[in-house]
């Protein structure tokens, strides 16, 4: 288990659970950030925080304290930018891992 | 059921021009996701000019207006902040909530909703279409941005759609101004009250919501659109470590010397050409007093301020530039974190960066904070910004003080250069009060920073033609009103009283008039910033509006018969010294001189004692630094 803070650039993770105040909790949902969703890490601003993710097609900035507080399984690193392929490609353990929560 | 009623995707016939239908809705109201397009609906089916751009949180409060655009001028349409669900995370989310439960006095409840969903990200806005439709008005759901969606290879069954959500499903694009006559199909509904209303999954609850958006929009069959590949690559560079920051220096700059190399050369043209006009025009009258009040008084004081309007239409060229492709949120990503280290976020930056126009727009646009505190914080550092107001002053000084000396070969100027300082030094200002405010009187924990941010878009010329167009009219009808009867005041209290000579009835020495007098109490005051009992006059009528200030100077130099064939600069440049010309553009770029800001922050607010603390804190600062300025600058260069 990782947390969202700790994708680099380039890396998408499935989301498992988000731990926040209620209110930032169900305002994130809102916006795409449920369990389930696939979170991508797609820039950082050039002070090195915070960190652009897009999620549903959207793109969200976020701070490291409210991405640290998000809990993901790392799906696979991807150079180019374009689309996870699908789950074949997948690094073994990570298969499992996502298998172990379904 | 009417045909209108029924949950089908429309395929409208055209109705007749003119034709007129008597439905039982009066007030509809426009809801939707942040950036999803409502004002620019709103626009084209008002055709009212209500402000878009492209970031989220543009619209902050409730704006009515009769749909005239599509002939319907017995409906009212509100336009309302976006919003993500209908549990508000921000105060201009709880404006939109209000208005829907008609608890906003002044606003009429709605009794239909127009719901206006992105299509490019159809499956996320579904989550607000839930709480919408449950809250059992009759609503139309319309998908903008469809000739978008099409272009890029997204699609959806919008009829599927509809009965899903059982209500008429539109395909629009509110740029284009397709699918309007299915709006006015709804419209023309006769009922109130709505088809059996949906029964939804648990409410209120943001992931079964997800969990049903996700289904309805698969089972609509929606394909997204390829995703931002081109914003991506242009956020590659534009949020890159190195070029980010130095490409926004390298606009900054430019913006600056096209304001100066190609706004001042306009302004001049213009002021020669206002001067010729005048001069011909009162050739007609007789001569006398009324030719004086005419010429000296009205036409000098309300041109010297008119013949910055080349400048100012510049600056909010690039603001619009800025604001409509999308860059103004990547800004605020950057600055996150210089806002942080001075306790606020960096949402707080897009209101900081808009008040370069405006501060009152700039303070209404805080209500996109979260954090109540911060929101104040951030309130009362804002007219520290340099608007478009303290243009004039500033170009007027500049051009009569700053010698034109060029560095790095000729590419940038030393007028530049100081122009940039005043710029900076207010920015320098609203962070370090800010700083001061968030570590004392306005501590608070931290919130987080959560800003979506839109893909890019070019500018179309025509939005940027109306904001410039727009950005004239006030700027014109502010010269017409306050400037006008400030001008024309002050002529008549610069002849005041007459004296009777051997020669007749004449105006007094421009010093004995009772303005002179007035000038004279004051001058002791503002003697030790190196201003005279002139520009005391000048900061008096400023309180009114910063860029009376120069009308008031043209009016004064051109009432005193010793200054009255020079023009404003060369009259300046006699009168002031180098030192109280520097201390009198840095009082302007610290003091609170806005009646409309006063204004806006006691509404925002809800209390006296917020404005009337900025007011003495910024006129404080704002003297103090401007006597510290006139005592350097005078033994440096004096």
């Amino acid at each position: 288990m990782r947390v969202l803070s700790s994708l680099v650039v380039g890396e998408s993770g499935t989301l498992v659970a988000l731990d926040l105040p209620p209110g930032v909790q169900n305002h994130l949902m809102y916006m795409g950030f449920v369990p389930d969703a696939r979170v991508k890490a797609v820039h950082r601003a050039p002070a090195g925080d915070p960190t652009v993710y897009s999620v549903d097609g959207i793109e969200i900035a976020l701070r490291h304290e409210t991405a640290r507080a998000i809990r993901v399984t790392a799906v696979r690193v991807d150079a180019e930018g374009e689309l996870p392929l699908p789950a074949k490609s997948l690094i073994e353990p990570e298969v499992e891992l996502l298998e172990a929560i379904r | 059921m009417s045909e209108c009623c029924a949950p089908v995707a429309f395929e409208p016939p055209i109705p007749l021009p003119g034709t007129k239908f008597s439905g039982d809705l009066r007030t509809i109201a426009l809801i939707g996701p942040p950036n999803s397009g409502k004002s620019t609906l709103f626009n084209r089916l008002t055709g009212l000019r209500q402000k878009v751009a492209n970031y989220p949180g543009v619209t902050v409060e409730q704006r009515m207006g009769r749909m005239a655009g599509i002939g319907r001028d017995d409906l009212t349409l509100i336009d309302l902040p976006g919003l993500y669900s209908l549990d508000p995370y921000s105060e201009d989310a709880r404006v939109s909530i209000d208005v829907l439960e008609g608890h906003m006095p002044g606003t009429p409840k709605p009794d239909a909703v127009l719901l206006v969903l992105d299509s490019l990200h159809l499956t996320r806005q579904l989550m607000l279409a839930a709480p919408v439709l449950a809250l059992g008005l009759p609503t139309m759901v319309l998908l903008n941005m469809s000739d978008l969606m099409d272009a890029r290879g997204g699609a959806v069954d919008s009829l599927l759609l509809a009965q899903e959500l059982r209500a008429p499903v539109a395909l629009v694009s509110a740029t284009k101004g397709t699918g309007m006559d299915a709006i006015k199909l709804f419209l023309n509904r006769k009922s109130k009250t709505d088809q059996s209303p949906l029964m939804l999954p648990v409410l209120g609850n943001a992931m079964s919501t997800h969990r049903w958006a996700a289904q309805v929009s698969s089972r609509t069959g929606y394909r997204a659109p390829l995703s931002a590949q081109a914003s991506r690559r242009v956020d590659a560079v534009l949020l890159h470590p190195v070029w980010g920051p130095l490409l926004f220096l390298v606009v900054v700059f430019a913006v600056f010397e096209v304001v100066f190399s190609i706004g001042q050369p306009l302004s001049d043209g213009l002021g020669d050409l206002l001067a010729r006009v005048g001069a011909f025009a009162t050739g007609f009258l007789p001569a006398g007093w009324i030719r004086s009040l005419v010429l000296d008084g009205a036409w000098k004081g309300v041109t010297s301020v008119l013949v910055f309007l080349p400048q100012i239409l510049l600056l909010f060229l690039f603001i619009g530039i800025l604001e409509d492709t999308g860059y103004l949120a990547r800004a605020a990503l950057i600055a996150d974190r210089v806002m942080r280290s001075i306790g606020l976020n960096g949402k707080a930056f897009i209101p900081l960066l808009s008040a370069y126009a405006c501060a009152v727009p700039a303070i209404m646009a805080t209500r996109t904070i979260e954090n109540r505190r911060d929101r104040l914080a951030t309130i009362l550092v804002t007219p520290f910004m340099t608007c478009s107001a303290r243009l004039p002053v500033y170009m007027l000084l500049i051009a009569a003080f700053i010698p034109n000396i060029g560095f790095a070969g000729g590419l940038i100027g030393l007028k530049t250069i100081v122009m940039l300082s005043l710029y900076v030094i207010g920015f320098l200002a609203a962070l370090a009060t800010a700083r001061l405010l968030k570590s004392s009187i306005l501590k608070s924990s931290e919130t987080p920073f959560i800003l979506e941010l839109p893909q890019y878009r070019m500018p179309t010329l025509r939005s940027l033609g109306l904001r410039l167009m727009d950005r004239a009219n006030v700027f014109l009808r502010q010269a017409g009103t306050v400037i006008l009867s400030v001008t024309l005041a002050l002529w008549v209290l610069a002849n005041l009283p007459v004296q009777f000579g051997t020669a007749g009835a004449h105006a007094p020495e421009l010093a004995a008039s009772v303005i002179g007098r007035l000038g004279h109490f004051i001058e002791p005051v503002i003697a030790p910033l190196g201003f005279n009992w002139k520009i005391g006059i000048g900061l008096l009528s400023s309180v009114l509006a910063r860029e009376v200030m120069v009308g008031t100077m043209g009016t004064l130099y051109g009432a005193d018969p010793a200054t009255q064939s020079q023009t404003l600069q060369t009259a300046l440049h006699h009168d002031l010294s180098l030192g109280g010309a520097v201390a009198l553009m840095v009082f302007f770029a610290f003091a609170m001189q806005c009646t409309s800001t006063i204004a806006v922050v006691r509404r925002e607010t809800n209390s006296w004692k917020w404005p009337a603390l900025q007011f003495v804190y910024m006129l404080v600062l704002a003297y103090g630094a401007a006597f510290v300025t006139n005592w350097a600058v005078t033994a440096i260069w004096g």
